[in-house]
C-alpha cells in the first residue's frame, strides 16, 4: 500500500469512529471537527468513505446551516459549519419501520406533520397541525405525538406556538421526494 | 379643520395600528400579502411632517422597519413559490385527508433516510473506566473531606415555618397568582411600556419582606407569569408581567440569572425612594 492510500485508509477508519458513534447530545459531527482531526482535506476523505459505505445502503449526509441550492458549491466556511452524519441511503420498508421502534400512526403523523409545515413555507400554527392530526388520530394522541416529535428533533416550537422543521427533519427526509411522492399516490 | 394636535394623535394610532398588523404576519405566520404596502408608505409619508417629538420618530422608525420585515417576507413568498418544493397547502390538505395511513407512511419512508448510530463499548474505554476505577478513593475517604454539620437538623412543624416566613398561609399557586396581579396594578400604575424596575417592585419596608417578594419574583419569572429585562450597560433591570401565563418551549434556551438582593442593595433602594 502506496503511504498516500495508507493515511487515507487511516482517516477514513477516524472518520467512521467519529460519525458513527454519537460525541454530542446531538448525533453527527460539524465540519470544523471534521478538519481538526482529519485534515483540511476531510471533504476528500468523506467521499472516499461515502463510496465505501454505498454498496451498504448507507451515505454520508451533510447538513448545512440554512437551506443551501444544490447547484452552488459550499465555501470551507459553509462546510465548517455544516453537520455531518450517517445516513441510510435508500429506503425503509414498512415492516423495517416498526422494527426500529415506529408504530404506523406516529410516523403516519410525523410524514403528515412534516408535508403540512413544507407546505406552509416551513413554518404552522401547532393548533393547525394538530386539527390537522386529529382527523386520524384521538385528540390526545395528537398534541402527544407532536412533543414527542419536537423531543426527537425533528420539529421545534418558538413562543407563539409556531411549528418548524428542525434539524433531524433536514438530515433525514428528502422533502421535495416526499410531497411528490404523496401528491402522486 | 383638525387641530395639529388632534392630527398627531391620529397619527400616531395609525403607525401603532401599522406596527401591530405587521407584526401579526410576522409571529402569526399570517399570508404577508395581506398587507398593502403602498397604502402604508402613503399613511407614514402623510404624517412624517407632523413628528417632532423624538418618540414620535421612533414610531415612524419602528412601523418602517416592520414594513420591511413583511417586505421581506413577501419576497421569501414569492422565492418559495418559484422552487419545486412549492405545493399549494389546500391540494396537499385534501390529498392527506384522502389517503389512508398505510399509503401516507408508503410515501414517507420513500423519502425518510434515519440517521445511523451507535452506542457500544470498546476495549480502550474499558481499559481508562478500570484505570479510574483503580484511582478513585473510597467514599469514606472523600467524605471525610467534607466537614459535618455542626448542629443536627430537626424537624420543623408547620407552624415554625409560618413564623419564620418560610411557608405562608396560603397556597403557594394561589399567592403566586396574587403576586401576579399585584404586578400587573404596580405595572398600570407606576410602570412605563409594561414594565417596572425590578428593585421598585420587589424593594419593600422591611429587607426580610424585599428578599421574600424577590423570592416570589423568580417564580413568576420562571413559570412564565412575567419576563426580564436585562440592560447591562445601565445597569438596570425591569420586569414585565405577561397578560397570560406563557408556555415553556423547546427551542428557547433558558437562561438563569443570579440577582444580588444584599442589605447595602436594599438599603441604596431606600434612599433613592426616600430622596424621591
Amino acid at each position: 500500500m502506496s503511504k498516500r492510500k495508507a493515511i487515507y485508509a487511516s482517516k477514513i477508519k477516524r472518520a467512521v469512529h467519529m460519525l458513527f458513534y454519537r460525541r454530542h447530545a446531538k448525533p453527527g459531527v460539524k465540519g470544523w471537527e471534521l478538519r481538526k482531526t482529519l485534515g483540511a482535506d476531510y471533504p476528500k476523505v468523506l467521499s472516499i468513505l461515502d463510496e465505501y459505505l454505498k454498496p451498504l445502503d448507507l451515505q454520508v449526509k451533510m447538513v448545512f446551516e440554512e437551506e443551501k441550492p444544490h447547484s452552488e458549491k459550499p465555501t470551507p466556511e459553509e462546510l465548517d459549519k455544516a453537520r455531518f452524519y450517517i445516513t441510510l441511503r435508500g429506503d425503509l420498508a414498512p415492516k423495517e419501520a416498526k422494527m426500529i421502534g415506529w408504530r404506523i400512526d406516529d410516523l403516519a403523523g410525523l410524514a403528515i406533520t412534516i408535508a403540512y409545515i413544507i407546505s406552509k413555507k416551513g413554518k404552522a400554527p401547532r393548533k393547525e397541525v394538530e386539527e390537522l392530526l386529529r382527523e386520524k388520530l384521538p385528540g390526545w394522541k395528537a398534541s402527544l405525538n407532536i412533543d414527542r416529535y419536537i423531543r426527537y428533533g425533528y420539529l421545534s416550537q418558538d413562543e407563539n406556538e409556531q411549528l418548524y422543521l428542525d434539524w433531524r427533519t433536514r438530515a433525514e427526509v428528502d422533502q421535495k421526494a416526499l410531497i411528490e411522492l404523496l401528491l402522486s399516490k | 379643520m383638525q387641530s395639529k394636535k388632534e392630527r398627531v394623535k391620529i397619527g400616531r394610532e395609525r403607525l401603532q395600528r401599522i406596527i401591530e398588523m405587521c407584526k401579526a404576519v410576522e409571529e402569526r405566520g399570517l399570508d404577508p400579502f395581506l398587507v398593502d404596502v403602498d397604502e402604508i408608505i402613503k399613511v407614514v409619508r402623510e404624517f412624517f411632517p407632523d413628528w417632532e417629538q423624538p418618540e414620535d420618530l421612533c414610531l415612524d422608525a419602528e412601523a418602517i422597519n416592520r414594513l420591511a420585515s413583511v417586505i421581506k417576507l413577501q419576497s421569501e413568498w414569492v422565492k418559495h413559490r418559484s422552487t419545486t418544493l412549492y405545493t399549494d397547502p389546500f391540494l396537499l390538505e385534501e390529498k392527506i385527508k384522502s389517503l389512508d395511513k398505510e399509503a401516507i407512511v408508503e410515501a414517507f419512508l420513500g423519502a425518510w433516510h434515519p440517521i445511523v448510530e451507535l452506542e457500544q463499548i470498546s476495549l480502550h474505554s474499558l481499559k481508562e473506566a478500570l484505570l479510574y476505577w483503580e484511582n478513585l478513593p473510597p467514599l469514606k475517604d472523600r467524605w471525610k473531606e467534607f466537614p459535618s454539620p455542626e448542629e443536627a437538623g430537626g424537624v420543623a412543624s408547620p407552624e415554625e415555618l409560618l413564623r419564620l416566613k418560610i411557608l405562608r398561609d396560603k397556597a403557594f399557586t394561589e399567592e403566586l397568582e396574587n403576586f401576579w396581579n399585584e404586578l400587573k396594578r404596580e405595572v398600570a400604575e407606576k410602570g412605563e411600556n409594561g414594565k417596572i424596575r425590578y428593585w421598585d417592585f420587589i424593594g419593600a419596608e422591611t429587607y426580610e419582606e424585599t428578599v421574600y417578594r424577590a423570592f416570589l419574583t423568580s417564580f413568576l419569572v420562571t413559570y412564565g407569569y412575567a419576563t426580564l429585562e436585562v440592560y447591562p450597560l445601565e445597569d438596570e433591570i425591569f420586569i414585565k408581567p405577561f397578560e397570560k401565563q406563557q408556555r415553556r418551549t423547546a427551542k428557547k434556551q433558558l437562561v438563569s440569572l443570579p440577582i444580588a438582593i444584599t442589605r447595602e442593595e436594599w438599603e441604596k433602594w431606600k434612599e433613592r425612594v426616600k430622596a424621591k
